[in-house]
């Protein structure tokens, strides 16, 4: 288990460096100066040649990059040409609320995923296994943002049940802010909850067939023993992973319903900077969107060695 | 004395794409107290369908129980439903089963102590700490070394010939009436062949226990059986004494089954003689003989339909038309 | 001695050969979902192709005397903000979706499936560094990947589908990589080798039968996720840009007018849904019938 372990936290290592790499390139893989898209064409050579020196362009790119990360070690993401921000201050304001969301639609989703997977799994080919199926075959190709919109149209104005966009902290208003949460997180874990939910389903039924499950029968235990002691157990190790791989997904739907919705959060600034060209915001956000789920993925596999005996006691 | 077990004529069916396969065609035998029977025969014949119908552990679709009677202690299980309480109780408590592949018939999350602790709370109501004790004290019956410590070991953690005597240790622990043992040794190697068997015998006369041994291979059940059904085709061909069926085999294939076999009683540079042909597909089976078209006698044969079992000896009974006899390494007189 | 030899005739009939791509067909088929989703698609795949015939009007074309018509018979689903007609617009952005979907998936199956290949025929650090970076690109969710990509260059077409190919690339690579790792692994290559038979070679033949059904399986479903992925990038505006007919960018445009005008959001959306879901359904049906698990069951 330790050699694992530290196999893998070097892997993760290598990938998080070459993610900072990636993030930092794609600043740098634009056609033509970014200097002049952001000052226009207009702008008079000692305008341009300042901007540049101060943008650190003027610098090899290795010196480029090695300046950035150690700004980035020192919690300094840079200020941002266009608005004339702290970014670091800018992304610190709306964290929490993206990962208030997020982490509110993985929760639920997963959970009500596992369930419809195992429920739909033992209970193959009747009604119930055809509706879950139906309805994760539908969830998965919903956009999240048309579910968004159609949820605005029919709780939203139809209905007037619950408000059409914004944002209130819960620690203000924990009734509206819960009135406000409801449709975002719901359009976020829809699609999210049919991905759990087969993969559940798939495991659960892999897990039945196999031979120990026949010698659990011979025994002579219960069908419900058998189900969710003896298939279940195993069917939930592979569901584990799932979780750093939907975590993907999740955000980036999260962008989709901050934009539908009108939340502020991290989302919604990387899609507006991402409009006004505004390349140091959308860079540092890859950066920390992808350290992130690194280090969730990290986390994940480790908690997997750990549930599963053949990988904890080699 | 009446039989511990007696299976009567029982029928077994699939439903596969190319049609319904009848694995198991109305086959009937019995199981005395205390005895060792063999059920020999190629891969595919029902031997081990036929086993695990009797505890109704096929899959029902695609499979179907589609006749017989399973009659034991005075019931036919067959009446029972597959998760009914009775048929539950008979399962792994008088009736148990030891499986092929130890490799993947034990749940790999669990150790091997809560996998033979379960059986033990559920068929003999023990409680944790006895049914542990019991746990340690079955395996070290089967010969693990360091058992009170291994007992909380996963089943990746131990080696196939062991592996498959914590099957044992989990078949026998509830005192069963009957054990069933599915192709025991098939997956080992064979020196851990021979010790796996030898402890199987071991514990089955330990516990006073029947025991059927499944297997295409006869040298096992030369030496441990008393008495040996032959299978061919989803039927019973050939039943009789392991002496009889050995000694004096009196169907074709028993015969060529034994001439394919080599042996060490045998002059040197005896050939050995496979036999000819494939399985039959048990889709759509003519009403022949379902040896016929593989038969070395099959020119001899002047009938056109199936043959029943009938007695040659005293307990000894034969599926053929014709009169053959056999010599121990299978030469044919006639 | 009585060895006769044996007599075809009293064999029994031989089994009948069914080629296994006729019989894989047969088994996908045979479930009604699979086969909506593929007329589903085949009704895509028309309206693409055929969609000057199926509308008289201009998708880009401004009318703003039309503007925000309710639905009526000589507009089926009404008007947008500047007159054009929306069913056409939808029909004409069928034919972005199939192009994007199809290049993007062909391209990135193609890059990721050779530099899989490398990655697993050499091994040794060459392995290591493009499975770190597949790992490191694999790491960062689509769209955001995407969104950023086509930041940096631009909008447009060629934008969008390369910032698809960097996304969907890595699953592919990986898939090649594994299949060569354990087809080097096999036995029968060893024996292979042993007769002599160059490595490249045997792998080849071992190697495409292998890979084929779950490259298969990845590239349907992949077709419905670029689609889906395309949709969201130009719903955030981001991308293709205005005037051309894309159904991501008719939902967002049509959000201003959700009271009045639903159905300028919604029914563009239902279209994405519909072909997305019609390619998961034959992909799950593909992936189902591949199965080597569920042969010969019904």
């Amino acid at each position: 288990m330790a050699s694992f372990i530290i196999r893998r936290c070097i892997q993760a290592i290598i990938v998080i460096f070459l993610v900072t790499v990636i993030s930092f390139l794609l600043l740098h893989m634009i056609p033509g100066d970014p200097v002049i898209r952001i000052l226009g064409m207009h702008a008079s050579e000692a305008q341009v040649a300042q901007l540049r020196h101060e943008m650190g362009l003027d610098l090899p790119i290795y010196a480029q990059y090695g300046n950035w990360i150690w700004n980035v070690f020192h919690g300094d993401l840079g200020q941002s040409y266009i608005y004339h921000e702290d970014i670091t201050t800018l992304i610190r304001e709306r964290f929490p609320i993206t990962f208030y969301l997020t982490f509110l639609s993985l929760t639920i989703s997963t959970i009500i995923g596992i369930i419809a997977g195992v429920i739909s799994a033992v209970k193959r080919a009747t009604f119930i296994d055809s509706f879950i199926t139906l309805f994760a075959n539908v969830g998965i190709a919903v956009p999240t943002f048309w579910l968004g919109i159609l949820g605005i149209y029919i709780f939203g104005l139809q209905l007037g049940w619950l408000p059409v966009e914004g944002w209130t902290s819960p620690f203000d208003d924990f009734w509206q802010s819960t009135r406000q949460v409801i449709m975002p997180v719901a359009a976020l874990a829809v699609p999210n909850i049919a991905i759990v939910a087969r993969q559940t389903r798939s495991s659960m039924l892999e897990s039945i067939h196999q031979d120990y499950i026949r010698t659990a029968v011979s025994k002579g235990l219960a069908q419900r023993i058998v189900f969710y002691k003896h298939a279940l157990r195993n069917a939930l190790i592979p569901v584990v992973t799932l979780v750093g791989i939907t975590l993907i997904f999740l955000i980036g739907g999260e962008v989709l319903t901050e934009t539908v919705f009108n939340i502020p959060g991290i989302g919604r600034l990387l899609v507006r900077a991402a409009l006004d060209n505004d390349y140091l915001i959308v860079q540092s956000i890859v950066l920390i969107i992808g350290v992130i789920v690194c280090f969730t993925n990290l986390f994940v596999d480790i908690l997997y060695g750990w549930i599963d005996p053949r990988i904890r006691y080699r | 004395m009446a039989p511990l077990l007696e299976v009567k004529n029982l029928k077994v069916t699939f439903d596969t794409m190319a049609g319904i396969v009848k694995a198991v065609d109305g086959v009937s035998y019995h199981i005395d107290e205390e005895e060792v029977v063999g059920l020999v025969g190629e891969s595919g014949c029902g031997k081990s369908v036929s086993q695990m119908a009797t505890i109704q552990l096929i899959p029902t679709p695609p499979g179907h129980i589609t006749g017989g009677e399973v009659i034991f202690e005075g019931k036919d299980l067959l009446k029972y439903r597959a998760d009914s309480d009775q048929m539950r109780s008979v399962r792994g408590g008088k009736i148990s089963m030891i499986f092929q592949e130890p490799m993947t018939s034990l749940n790999p999350v669990f150790s091997v102590g809560d996998q033979i602790t379960e059986t033990l709370s559920l068929h003999l109501k023990l409680n944790r700490q006895a049914a542990k004790q019991r746990a340690i004290e079955l395996l070290e019956q089967v010969g693990i070394p360091d058992a009170a410590i291994r007992i909380d070991n996963y089943p990746h953690q131990f080696s196939g010939g062991m592996r498959q005597r914590v099957m044992i240790a989990m078949a026998l622990s509830c005192h069963p009436k009957l054990v069933i043992a599915d192709e025991p040794t098939t997956a080992l190697d064979v020196t851990t062949q021979a010790q796996v068997l030898e402890i199987m015998m071991d514990m089955v006369k330990r516990y006073h226990s029947s025991l059927v041994i499944v297997t295409h291979n006869l040298g096992i059940v030369a030496r441990h059986a008393q008495r040996i059904y032959v299978m061919y085709a989803g039927r019973i061909v050939e039943a009789g004494t392991s002496d009889d069926v050995f000694n004096n085999p009196r169907h074709p294939y028993t015969i060529a089954l034994l001439k394919s076999v080599p042996r060490l009683d045998e002059p040197r540079g005896r050939q050995l003689v496979p036999i000819l042909g494939l399985p039959p597909n048990l889709i759509d089976m003519p009403p022949i003989c379902a040896f016929k078209p593989r038969c070395p006698l099959a020119d001899k044969c002047k009938k056109e339909t199936d043959p029943e079992l009938r007695p040659v000896d005293d307990n000894h009974f034969v599926r053929c038309h014709i009169d053959a006899k056999g010599e121990p390494s299978g030469i044919l007189s006639r | 001695m009585a060895e006769t030899s044996v007599t075809s005739e009293l064999q029994g009939m031989p089994q009948p050969r069914v080629s296994e791509s006729r019989r894989i067909f047969k088994v996908m088929f045979s479930r009604w979902v699979v086969i909506i989703g593929a007329i589903i698609i085949l009704l895509l795949i028309i309206t693409a192709m055929f969609a000057p015939l199926l509308t008289p009007y201009e998708p880009n074309k401004v009318n703003l005397e039309d503007s925000l018509q309710q639905p009526s018979s000589q507009h089926l689903l009404g008007t947008d903000k500047v007159g054009r007609d929306v069913l056409t617009r939808i029909i004409y952005g069928s034919r972005i979706a199939i192009i994007v979907g199809v290049v993007a998936v062909t391209a990135s199956g193609a890059i990721g499936m050779f530099l899989g290949l490398l990655a697993g025929y050499f091994g040794g650090w060459v392995e290591t560094i493009i499975m770190r970076i597949t790992d490191a690109l694999m790491s960062l969710p689509p769209l955001v990947l995407m969104l950023a990509i086509a930041v940096m260059l631009g909008g447009g077409v060629p934008t969008v589908l390369i910032a698809l190919i960097v996304a969907l690339m890595p699953t592919y690579c990986r898939l090649m990589c594994g299949q060569v790792l354990s087809a080097k692994e096999n036995d029968y290559i060893m024996a292979s080798n042993v007769i002599g038979a160059g490595n490249l070679r045997i792998m080849f033949r071992h190697l495409v039968p292998n890979v084929f059904p779950p490259l298969l399986v990845l590239i349907t479903l992949d077709l419905g996720f670029a689609i889906l992925t395309e949709a969201s990038l130009s719903f955030l505006g981001i991308g293709i840009s205005p005037p051309t007919a894309t159904w991501g960018s008719m939902v967002s445009d049509g959000q201003r007018y959700l009271l009045t005008h639903p159905i300028l959001s919604l029914s563009p959306g239902l279209a994405i849904v519909l072909i997305v879901l019609a390619f998961n359904l034959v992909g799950d049906g593909l992936r189902d019938a591949l199965d080597p698990r569920l042969r010969g069951r019904i």
